[in-house]
């Protein structure tokens, strides 16, 4: 997976909040082969570099920390918090999140291209947190993001993907991009459907961390994608309406008659 | 044997008596002014709730917090057997579901039954769950307690006197002092709580609401004041609490019952957990010197058995688990 020119040999993100212990994360991130974990400047700290400790159990488990802005509710409260970010975290890479709604938690796009813009300005590396909508990723590319990551369905709701006609067109608009479904996902199958449908790769969070037994899960969710990804990659069968025999049917010359008979 | 405790939260006074009933010649060192002054304890919400606990805890803490339940009502007045009762809004009932799923011995309540527990929650909730095994206590009488217990049984407790583990007095130290113990394996969860007080509402015994984003729980204490509990945050900030946190318990204290609007808010504070990275406690012994340590939000539940264990090391036995396997 190509993120801002760097490849990452794994295809599965993986949030780091809510897990039953620090012990349990790292054993679940190492069973999911990630090889990107996301962290929470806002909620988990209550103040600046006061979650220092939690940050540096993740940081020992030597994954790669995409620090993200979870939690900010306006542009400014997210620019503030990716610039305290990339300060603890030394990286410029920054999952951006900008709510728009306290219920559904969905992104107010609008705040979303704004923060981008300002971000990229400045040298930040933005992966956007963002609906299916093809205008707003049109927004979003030409405001300097190169990492979409649009919703399945709301966050921690574990619907799986709410519209894939929608994550269709927005593979199909941008072939070259990178695009990972970040919110929504509950089940392995759904990690392995958005795989099937060509996205990059996938974020997880609660479906693991809220898992009765998260370790077990992430190596399910590992599986998944993995088999999702290889599905896509070795060009997939399409539905059709009609019935196609796997070995050549002998005897029925006239197939396809007979229900008319 | 004359044995060093320092630091008197739940860990260090559970200690201490547990050692003086062994008829150790104890001396228990704090530095605050005051019992509790500083504990994370003091802010607890004394549960004593193994089976709650285990729905997202260590299996392995069930059996000693069962035990802690009749440790605590043979030392400390007021220990409550009423159990536990968990509720979910109407819309959230997977959560319950899953929290069955996942802990033993609740029984399913229907709406009846709930009102039937807890009359002031009549019509509020259509699905429960009760743990009637479980109790609960209020921390700080049950730190008084054993203060006093401590006393009686010939034990000194030495308030603002802040004493180092490797310099402390005594043939044993016993270092319960948390996150002022300063061990590098020690986290700290944040907590925040807040204390309220209204005639409106009565309840018999700890509920806990579960939601997605705000779980909360609500523990009844004598004259009409509650504690709300608690935020769970990856935090060493000793600041006060949030605006975001205390807008959050007091959201979900009004879900569980539109009453505690009117509730006069008599305390709000934030504490900090200290926690080994498998959020499990350890008793541990290195030359004179016994820690016990990361009880993270089982210092009721767990400091007896903690106890227990840190007083097998300082009186020179095998831990207690070693002798019965």
């Amino acid at each position: 997976m190509d993120i801002y020119g760097e490849t990452i040999a794994s295809r599965l993100m993986l949030g780091t909040a809510r897990y039953p212990s620090p012990e349990i994360l790292e054993r679940a991130i190492a069973a999911s082969g990630a090889g990107i974990v996301t962290v929470s400047l806002r909620r988990e700290a209550a103040g600046e570099r006061a979650g220092r400790k939690f940050w540096d159990l993740v940081r020992e488990t030597g994954v790669r920390v995409l620090p993200n802005t979870a939690g900010c509710h306006s542009v400014r409260e997210a620019v503030t918090t990716a610039r305290m970010a990339r300060e603890v975290f030394g990286t410029d890479w920054i999952k951006l999140e900008v709510i728009g709604d306290a219920d559904t938690l969905q992104p107010d796009l609008f705040g979303l291209v704004e923060a981008t813009r300002i971000l990229s300005d400045e040298g930040f590396k933005v992966l956007a947190y963002t609906t299916e909508d093809l205008v707003a990723a049109d927004r979003l590319v030409a405001a300097g993001c190169r990492v979409l990551m649009p919703w399945g369905s709301p966050i921690g709701s574990a619907r799986g993907l709410n519209n894939v006609y929608g994550l269709r067109a927005l593979r199909a608009r941008f072939p070259d991009l990178t695009l990972v479904v970040d919110a929504g996902i509950g089940v392995p199958s759904h990690a392995a459907q958005a795989m099937e449908l060509g996205y990059d790769g996938v974020l997880l969070s609660s479906a693991v961390a809220l898992a009765g037994d998260p370790v077990k899960m992430a190596e399910a969710f590992r599986l998944a994608v993995s088999a999702g990804r290889l599905g896509f990659e070795a060009d997939p069968l399409h539905p059709r309406d009609m019935a196609e025999p796997s070995t050549p049917v002998l005897g029925q010359p006239l197939l396809g008659q007979a229900v008319f008979a | 044997m004359e044995i060093t405790v320092i630091g008197a939260g739940v860990a260090g006074l559970a200690t201490a008596v547990t050692l003086a009933e062994r008829g150790a010649a104890v001396t228990l060192h704090e530095r605050s002014q005051t019992l509790g002054e500083n504990a994370a304890s003091w802010l607890a919400g004394g549960m004593l709730a193994p089976y709650c606990e285990a729905e997202s805890a260590d299996p392995s803490i069930v059996e000693p917090g069962l035990a802690a339940i009749g440790w605590w009502a043979e030392r400390v007045p007021d220990v409550v057997r009423g159990g536990t009762l968990v509720v979910a809004p109407a819309r959230e009932g997977a959560d319950l579901d899953r929290f069955r799923r996942r802990t033993r011995r609740g029984l399913p309540l229907g709406g009846a039954e709930i009102a039937a527990l807890e009359p002031d929650l009549a019509g509020r909730f259509d699905r429960g769950l009760h743990f009637p095994a479980e109790a609960h206590l209020d921390p700080r009488r049950a730190l008084a307690a054993l203060g006093e217990r401590l006393g009686t049984l010939g034990g000194t407790l030495r308030l603002g006197s802040p004493v180092e583990a490797e310099t402390a007095t005594g043939d044993v130290v016993v270092d319960c002092r948390g996150i002022g113990a300063g061990d590098p394996g020690i986290r700290s969860v944040r907590g925040e709580m807040l204390v309220l007080r209204t005639d409106e509402i009565r309840l018999s015994r700890p509920v806990r609401l579960l939601h997605p984003r705000f779980p909360v729980y609500v523990v009844p204490r004598a004259g009409g004041r509650f504690m709300v509990g608690a935020t769970m945050i990856e935090s060493e900030a000793s600041g006060g609490p949030t605006l975001r946190a205390a807008v959050e318990l007091m959201s979900a204290a009004y879900a569980l019952h539109p009453a505690f609007a009117e509730a006069e808010v008599i305390e709000m504070k934030a504490g900090r957990r200290p926690a080994f990275p498998d959020n499990l406690p350890r008793v541990e012994r290195r030359g004179r010197i016994v820690s016990v340590n990361g009880l993270y939000r089982h210092g009721f539940l767990l400091g007896p058995d903690c106890a227990a264990r840190a007083a097998d090391l300082a009186l020179g036995h095998k831990a207690r688990k070693e002798i019965a396997a």
